[in-house]
Order: C-alpha cells, then structure tokens, then sequence
C-alpha cells in the first residue's frame, strides 16, 4: 500500500527529526557551563561574512576558557523581533547584541542582567570604555544592562572631485552645506542623499537636528515632549533639503534603508550624504577608491549646538536566565577586551568603545581623526527613556509620511509638523 | 468558510447521515472520534489554545515592562478594547483608519480578482489551440511562493528605477512625472495591485473547476434557442456556478482581510499610512511598541467582526437558497 | 458551433491583457536575476546591457540558501504527508460516520481559518517555549516545531475539500467493501483512496504551498539551525547592500521546483476541486 509506507515514512521522519533537534541550542541544556549562546547582529557584507569573522575569535575564546560559543547571526530585519520574543519566553541565547538605542527599552523589560559592580569588574571595570558609548547602557542612574561592543557615528561624507570642480570646501556650517549642496545639484545630479524613507534614519535626524537647537525629546521624568518648538524647527530644516533647497532627489523619499543613498554616492549621482562610519566597504565594494571621498562632521547652523551624530554602535548584553553567568561574564570580558575589539574593528568598521585606543577601522588617518572627534566631542546619546523605541517608530514613521508628502508634490508646514509630531506623543503615552 | 459546510451539509452527506444512524451505537461508536482525535489534537494545539491564550492576553496590560514575567502582568479587563474603540485617541483613530482601508482593500481585489477570474475562466472555456498554455501561465502568480511574487513587484514598484514607471513613461511616452508607486497614496493602489496579482488566479482556478461540471448540452440548447454569449453567461453559467461562487467569494474575503504577507513584504518596515491593513496593522500595534495585550485586543475584534460577517452571510446565502 | 465575433473578440481581449499583466512581473524577475548589481541599481532596463549568470552563483555565499533549500524541502514535504493523512482520517469520519460532535467540529475547524495570524503568534511561540520548559522537546528553532505548525495550517481547508471529494464517492462501493468483510480501514484504504486520487493531489499540493511560503511564522520560529527560503531571501538586503539582482536570482530558484510541481499536477488539482470544494 503506497499511503501506508508513506505514513510509515513520514511517521520515522518525523521521530528522526524531533530526535536530532536536541542538538540545537539551548540555554537550560545541562551541560550549560561548557556552552554559551550568542547572537551577533549582521554587520558584514553578509551573514556568512559576520560568521567568517567571528569564528576565529571564539575559537579562540574556547581555547583560552574551555567554554563553547555557539553563535547564531541575525540580520536586522528579525533581530527586535527575535529579541522581543526571546524576552517574552525565556528562550533566549546568553549573550546577544543589540542597538545601543535599544539599550534603555530593553533595560525595563527586566529580562536582561544589569551590569553592577561586581559585573562590572568581571568584564574589566567600567572605565576601559569610552564615556560617550558607556553612557548608552541603560536609564542614567541604573545599573546598565548593555555595555558598548562597537561604536558608530554618523559623518557627512562628500565627493572630492565634485567640490574640487566646483570650487568648494567642505562645510563647517548648515549654511555652508545647504548653499554646497544648491551649487552641486545640477541636471540629473544632486546635492545630497537622504534614507528619508527609513524610520530608524529619519528619527536619528530628528534627534540630532532637535539638538542642534539645544531641544530634548523627552524631558527629566522620561516624558515625551514632542512638540518643543525647538524639534519642530529641526525637522522642519531637515525636511527643507528636500522641500524648499532641493537639494534632495525626491525619489529618496522611498530610499527604506541606509544602503541606497550609500549606492547613488558611490555611483556619483549625489556629492553628500550623512551616514554611519561603517559605510567604508559598501562605499568601495560600488567601487567608488577610499581617497574619492572625505568626511566631516554633520554640520550644525550658526550659532546651534555642535551635535553631529548620535552615539551610534551596538552594545552587548546577557539575558538573566543565562545558566552560565560566569561564563557570559568571561565572554563579554573576551568581546570588549583590547586583543579582539583590535582584530573585530577593522572588518566591521567600528569605533573604537574603549578608552585610549586609536581607531583601527581605516587605513586613512585623516578619516579616523574626523570619526574619533564626531564619536568622542560632538556626539549625544538617544533619549535613554524605556519609551526610546517608540520614540524611534512613531516621530519615524510620521517624518516617513512627511517626505512622501514633499516628494509627491505636497508641501510640509511647520502646523503639520506640530500636527504629526501631537499624534506621534499621544501614541507613546498611550502605550506607557 | 462554515458556510460551504453547511450548505454542503444539505448536500450528498445528508444522504450518507440516515443511513448510517441504523448500526447500533454500541459497536464501534468510538471508531469516528479516533479517527478525529489527531486532527482534533493539532487543531487544540495550534489553533485553539493559542487562541484562547490571545483572548486572554487581550485582558492583560502586557507592556514591555510585564512581558518577561507574564505572572505578574496586571488584568485591566476591557481598557485595551476602550483604548482600541476611543476614536479620538491616535490609538483608536489609527485602527479606524486602516480598517476603513482594509475593507476597500478587501471589496476591490476580492471583486476584481473574482471579475478576472470569471473572464479568464469564460474565455477558455472552450478548446481552442494553445488553452493548456495560456492556462497553464495564469496559474504561476499562484503557484509562486508569496515571496518571490511579492518582492518582485517591490523591485519593479520602484520611482525611478522601478519597470512600472520605465513602461508608462519611457516607453508609452506618457507625459508627466514619474509618481511614487510604495509611499504616498498611490501605495494603495500598489497593494491592491499585487494582491490582485497575486489572487485572481485562485477565483480563476475555483472557476475554471466549475464551469468544467457544467455539461456542454446546456449551452447547445441554449444556443439553439439564439439566446446571446451575455445572455448565456447570465442565464446558465452564473447560477450553475452559485455554489462554488458561495465558497469562494467567502474564503477570498477572509483571506484578504487577514492579509499580512502583500503589505509585510511590499512595504516592509516603511508602511505608508495608504497601505496600512489591519493585520500589519496590528502586528505593529504588537511588535513595535511592545503592547501586546493591545494588539491582542484588535486581534479579538477583528476576529468578531469576520465572525459577524461570514455569520450573516451563511445566513443569508442559505435563506435565498431556501427560498429559491 | 460558432463563436460571435463578440466573444471572440473579448476572448482575445481578456487572454492578452491578463498575459501581459501575468507575465510582467515574471520577466522582471528572471531578467534582473541575470544582471550585474550595478545594473540593477540603475534605470530599468526590458534587456540587460550584460547577461551575466553571476548572482546565480553568488547567491549561494551571500546566504546560505542551500541549506534554507534543504530545510524548507524536508519542513514542507513531511509537514504534506502528515497533513495529508490526518485529513485522510479526519475526513473519512466526516463523510462517512455520523456521531455527536460532528458539525461542531466541521465548523469549529474551518473558523480557524477566520483567525488572525498576529492574534496567536506569540502564545503559540509561548506554548512552544513551555513545552520545551516542561517536557525538555524543543520546537522553537527546529523543523518539527514548524512541521506542526505548518501541518495545522494547512489541515482545515484540507479536511473540508477531502470530506466534499468522499462525499463524491459513491456509498455503494465501500459497502460492498465491507460486504466483502474489510474492516472500516481497509474500506477506507482499498477503496475510498483509490478513488479519490485527484482529491489528494489537490490537498498534497495545497499543503506544500502553504509550507513553502509562510513568513510571518517562520519569521518568528525559526533560527540558522531551521530558517526557511521565505524568510531566508530576506536576507540579501544585508547591512551594506541590497542585491537585488541575486534576490531575484533567487527568488528564480525558489520558485521553480514549486512552480513545476504545480503545473505538472495542475490537472489532478482542478479535477480535485471540482469533486470536492466545488460540489
């Protein structure tokens, strides 16, 4: 009988199947002291990339401790997902990255082991980190539940030859930038890229412009306040690029991911464009030469408040449950310590997070001259508030909205700014 | 689909029911229910419990802040509903919104899907050389995995590098500039598009398996009588075709409204307002604030509201069966 | 007989506008998956400037779609077969029998069919999770986890068309079976079966879709150790680029052995429908 032997199949399938999942990884195996399980976020060219440059280092992390990493790559479109769910169910790795902006939401989870002093000092004390990127741990005032792993910031990359040609120097001002990118967008050329179809850009922007007028999202009790007239301005200049300069092809408007401004800068269609310094090898990999461009800091108008990045990175952190506490200690130690951050830097194109240390990520000493003073001297962190996530989605989504209005023809008043920015706060306070 | 089952039941079942009823309980009673037993079991597994645990979940205030120790969650009983009916909350005046667009969404690619499928079905209809051919490549769109088909569009949905709008305006040489296809309002139309797309071959195949149990010597006798196409369309084929028609229009609603793989994969995580169906709706409602007893709310009222709907139209279909 | 120059005329009307519409979105596919990345970064092009058959080889490093391949084959094949035999079962009792329950079961069964994917994602997860916690079986991140799953999605609606396919089948011919003295089963095996071998193609070939492109669950269940092409040509938008090119590459690959298999049993499956779902 066919159906019979093919039950017969599927049952033996099905029992072989169950019988092999054991393998795979758990936290509450019992052999847990040997083992640990780590989440690392995509940031190569590729998972396998990722996976490449990892595996060596925990190679060489279980021959110094006898414990096993097993790790699992994750790329960012699944990894809040996975993280919520892991928190939700308990079923979750020991160690993982995150987005340090994630830090302080995640912290009030509860799910995650606050650093405190003791922890500290068995990762190698507070103090070998950068300030700056130690800061984003967690909610000011508590025991941080993330310590930094990698640090990114954002700079305004510009086209050598483009403003060579044009007779520009590359701008210290708003000012300077916006009347550079009005000479430099000519025919099918542009001025400027933007992600302004991105959410998580979009809100880091807010921010950052918010602060360039000295504006917070959220005041000392962590409650929003969205509609300071301050944020309102920033936005409204950011969305000015696009809206009244021109600077801005509107088709960046559904550019949903860092990447694509990156491809039309290093394809010459635009002479700047503000992104995170691990942009280096997608620059190159389009194949636009490291000495093509240049980078400065994202410039503030005149008079504003030097802030020209977010302090951007991925941090570390362990899930409480973790059987193996010492062991995810010993292994955050490993991460962060000074021999591996060295051999990681470089092919991930990351700031340095610990203090004293020079940046290893390019070659071009110049470049990590610029990214070190962004990271160290101009840089502040996202409001470190548990409700930072839905900071991110809802003011993201609604400048989303905004630039899709102005790229289809519509206009963006500085009312409909406030008018979104009403909807976005209520939206937060209601789910807190 | 409950309906299809009940106005099956009237059907050949019927028959099967009073004959069976003479064997004596007694022998063999169980023999049904064992052969029920595991289907029952994998339906309480993964549909019916996690069901009843999202209905709790509903009544939970199950914020970030309580998702890691569900114990401890507080039981605010209806708030989430209240927050999720307050229209003059962002809250509740966001559902309102995408369920308004959800139900248009619904209505027109149920609709057309449902009109091209009846058209692609009368058109081959009758042999003709190359039929299997052209049958054979409306079915792709649905054999394709929902992914495939999806992200192909995304691709060809794109302003300036998108093939839509090379088509339109560099090849047909229309006037004008190029417009947004994924932001704006225009995303609506996109969705609508390539739900369609991705649908229509499934009402053209439900049709296509209809019309073939329709015998042939109807049309003839119709035709002799110099009843016109239309006319033969109207009079025979759509009400020989009213019980898959029952079916399939109910299956296309429901899986329409709960569509969450089009807008998920088309859109991504840059939902513009135009394309925001309820259950990616709702899936963010969840997932990205965190506020799973919210989610779980609208997740509960979207369901009712489906169950009110199909309910008065089974009703309804078998009362004009009845009358009929 | 003879057509109208109307019909004919909306015979041929109707055809190429649904060809085109139908076919558009397939040739985008298969053309881009042949050209360089730069290409397909820039304005769209009907012809590629250079036909190159390199994503078709990079794909496989940027993810490691082969084992996403081997993963989604076993997930879904072994999810069909089981699928398929419990609907067996549980359609033979609907058809055949009647006893206490039954139309309680046909309608509870094919309501699921109403739920919102969203609303028991995550208790399912949870479920899933406390099984593990509980019985030490670990269904989040391995493929039996989303065999059930996936068998359970597609259950009801299988149950519903094999049930209307047997009720096709006339009564006399098991009677005479158990005339003959077979038990039930064997009614079942040596009879019913045989007959209703479109109805199965159908509801095998309906199950295996339903595998093989769910995403929203497998973006939640499964790990490196399980993941699933669905979810797995997520992954070519990476960090640093979007290969679209290798995307659609890929997407190619993915569909073809469904898209063949469909095609090739398209006849069973129409003629399944018309026995079961249709009647």
């Amino acid at each position: 009988m066919k159906i019979r032997s093919l039950a017969a199949v599927a049952a033996i399938a099905a029992l072989a199947l169950t019988g092999c999942s054991g393998s795979a990884n758990d936290a509450s195996d019992p052999s847990a002291g040997k083992t640990l399980t780590y989440w690392a976020s995509n940031q190569g060219t590729s998972l396998d990339n990722d996976k490449e440059v990892l595996t060596p280092q925990l190679k060489k992390f279980e021959e110094e401790t006898g414990i096993k990493v097993n790790l699992e790559v994750i790329g960012w479109n699944d990894l809040q997902t996975r993280i919520q769910t892991a928190v939700t169910s308990g079923q979750a790795p020991d160690v993982l990255n995150i987005g340090n902006t994630w830090a302080a939401s995640l912290q009030s989870t509860g799910a995650f082991l606050p650093f405190d002093s003791a922890a500290l000092d068995a990762i190698g004390g507070k103090d070998k980190f950068v300030k700056t990127a130690m800061d984003t741990g967690g909610v000011p005032g508590e025991d941080p539940t993330s310590v930094p792993l990698y640090g990114l910031a954002y700079g305004l990359y510009y086209n050598k030859a483009m403003f060579k040609d044009a007779g520009l120097t590359p701008p210290t001002t708003w000012e300077d930038m916006v009347a550079a990118a009005k000479k430099l967008t000519t025919g099918d050329k542009h001025g400027f890229a933007l992600a302004a179809g991105s959410y998580t850009e979009n809100s880091h922007f807010a921010f950052i412009n918010a602060a360039q007028n000295g504006a917070d999202f959220f005041d000392a009790e962590g409650k929003p306040t969205f509609t300071e007239d301050g944020i309102i301005d920033g936005i409204s200049r950011y969305l000015d690029l696009m809206q009244t300069d021109k600077v801005v092809d509107p088709g960046n408007a559904q550019y949903d991911n860092a990447t694509r401004a990156v491809n039309d800068f290093a394809n010459g269609k635009v002479a700047m464009m503000l992104t995170q310094s691990n942009a280096n090898s997608s620059i190159s990999s389009q194949g636009m030469k490291d000495d093509e461009f240049g980078v400065v800091a994202f410039p503030s108008p005149k008079g504003g408040t030097e802030v020209a990045t977010m302090v951007a990175g991925i941090n570390m952190s362990i899930f409480k449950n973790t059987k193996n506490k010492d062991g995810a200690l010993e292994f955050v130690k490993f991460m962060t310590s000074e021999t591996t951050q060295a051999a990681l830097d470089k092919p991930f194109a990351a700031l340095p997070v610990l203090a004293g240390v020079t940046p290893s990520f390019t070659d071009d000493a110049e470049l990590a001259k610029t990214f070190s003073d962004i990271y160290e001297n101009k840089s502040r962190p996202l409001p470190l508030v548990p409700a930072e996530d839905q900071f991110e989605s809802t003011v993201g989504k609604a400048m989303n909205q905004m630039f899709a209005t102005i790229a289809s023809g519509g206009t963006v008043t500085k009312e409909d700014i406030k008018a979104a920015l009403t909807t976005a706060q209520q939206a937060v306070e209601a789910a807190s | 689909m409950s309906a299809s089952t009940a106005v099956k039941n009237t059907g050949p079942a019927a028959g099967a029911t009073g004959r069976k009823a003479r064997k004596p309980r007694r022998q063999g009673w169980w023999l049904p229910y064992a052969l029920l037993a595991p289907a029952v079991i994998f339906e309480l597994f993964v549909h019916v419990v996690p069901m009843v645990t999202g209905i709790w979940m509903s009544f939970l205030k199950l914020t970030k802040m309580f998702i890691s120790n569900w114990g401890n969650a507080p039981f605010v009983g209806l708030k989430n509903y209240q927050v999720a009916l307050d229209f003059d909350s962002a809250v509740g005046m966001g559902l309102l919104k995408s369920f308004g667009i959800t139900i248009a969404f619904t209505l027109l690619v149920v609709g057309i899907s449902w009109g091209l499928g009846m058209a692609a079905a009368v058109a081959l209809q009758k042999t003709f050389k190359g039929r299997a051919i052209f049958r054979t490549l409306f079915l792709i769109p649905y054999a394709l995995p929902m992914y495939a088909g999806v992200i192909a569009w995304k691709f060809m949905l794109q302003k300036d590098n998108g093939a839509l709008n090379h088509l339109i305006f560099d090849n047909l040489g229309l006037p004008g500039d190029k417009p947004f296809w994924l932001i704006g309002d225009n995303a609506f139309i996109s969705v609508v598009i390539v739900a369609i797309w991705r649908l229509w071959p499934f009402a053209f195949l439900m049709l296509m398996a209809g019309l073939q149990s329709i015998p042939t010597d109807v049309y003839e006798a119709a035709s002799v009588d110099g009843a016109k196409p239309l006319r033969q369309w109207w009079n025979i084929t759509l009400p020989m075709l009213r019980p898959v028609n029952i079916s399939l229009v109910l299956v296309m609603f429901l899986w329409t409204f709960n569509d969450f793989n089009t807008p998920f994969v088309l859109f991504g995580g840059s939902q513009p307002p135009a394309g925001d169906l309820i259950s990616f709706h709702i899936y963010n409602a969840s997932f990205l604030t965190w506020n799973f007893g919210s989610g779980a709310a609208m997740s509960v009222l979207l369901l009712l509201f489906l169950m009110v709907v199909s309910g008065i139209y089974v009703l309804f279909m078998n009362r004009r069966k009845d009358n009929a | 007989m003879h057509d109208t120059t109307g019909t004919k005329v909306f015979r041929v009307v109707t055809i190429t506008l649904l060809s085109i519409f139908t076919i558009i979105p397939i040739y985008v596919m298969v053309i881009s998956g042949l050209k360089p990345l730069k290409d397909v970064q820039g304005t769209f092009s009907w012809w590629p400037e250079t036909l190159t058959i390199q994503p078709y080889i990079d794909m496989w490093k940027t993810v490691p779609l082969a084992d996403y391949f081997v993963n989604s084959v076993i997930v879904s094949t072994v999810s069909t077969v089981l699928s398929l035999i419990i609907a067996i079962f549980a359609a033979y009792a609907v058809s055949r029998y009647t006893f206490r329950g039954r139309s309680l079961f046909s309608g509870a069964v094919l309501s699921t069919q109403m739920l919102p994917g969203v609303l028991f994602l995550l208790p399912l997860f949870l479920i899933f999770v406390n099984i593990n916690t509980n019985f030490g079986i670990q269904l989040v991140g391995t493929r039996a986890g989303l065999i059930i799953t996936y068998l359970t999605f597609s259950l009801p609606f299988s149950i519903w068309m094999l049930a209307g396919y047997f009720n096709g089948i006339p009564r006399e011919l098991d009677e005479a079976a158990k005339v003959d003295g077979c038990g039930p089963m064997r009614a079942l095996i040596k009879v019913i079966l045989p007959a209703a071998r479109p109805g199965l193609v159908a509801v095998a070939i309906y199950s295996f879709m339903t595998s093989w492109g769910e995403v929203l669950f497998a973006s939640v269940m499964t790990t490196d150790a399980n993941r699933t092409l669905a979810v797995g040509l997520q992954l070519y938008s990476t960090q640093t680029n979007v290969y679209w090119n290798q995307i659609m590459a890929a997407s190619v690959v993915v569909s073809i052995p469904i898209v063949i298999g469909f095609l090739l049993l398209q006849k069973n499956f129409v003629a399944g429908l018309t026995a079961g779902a249709v009647k």
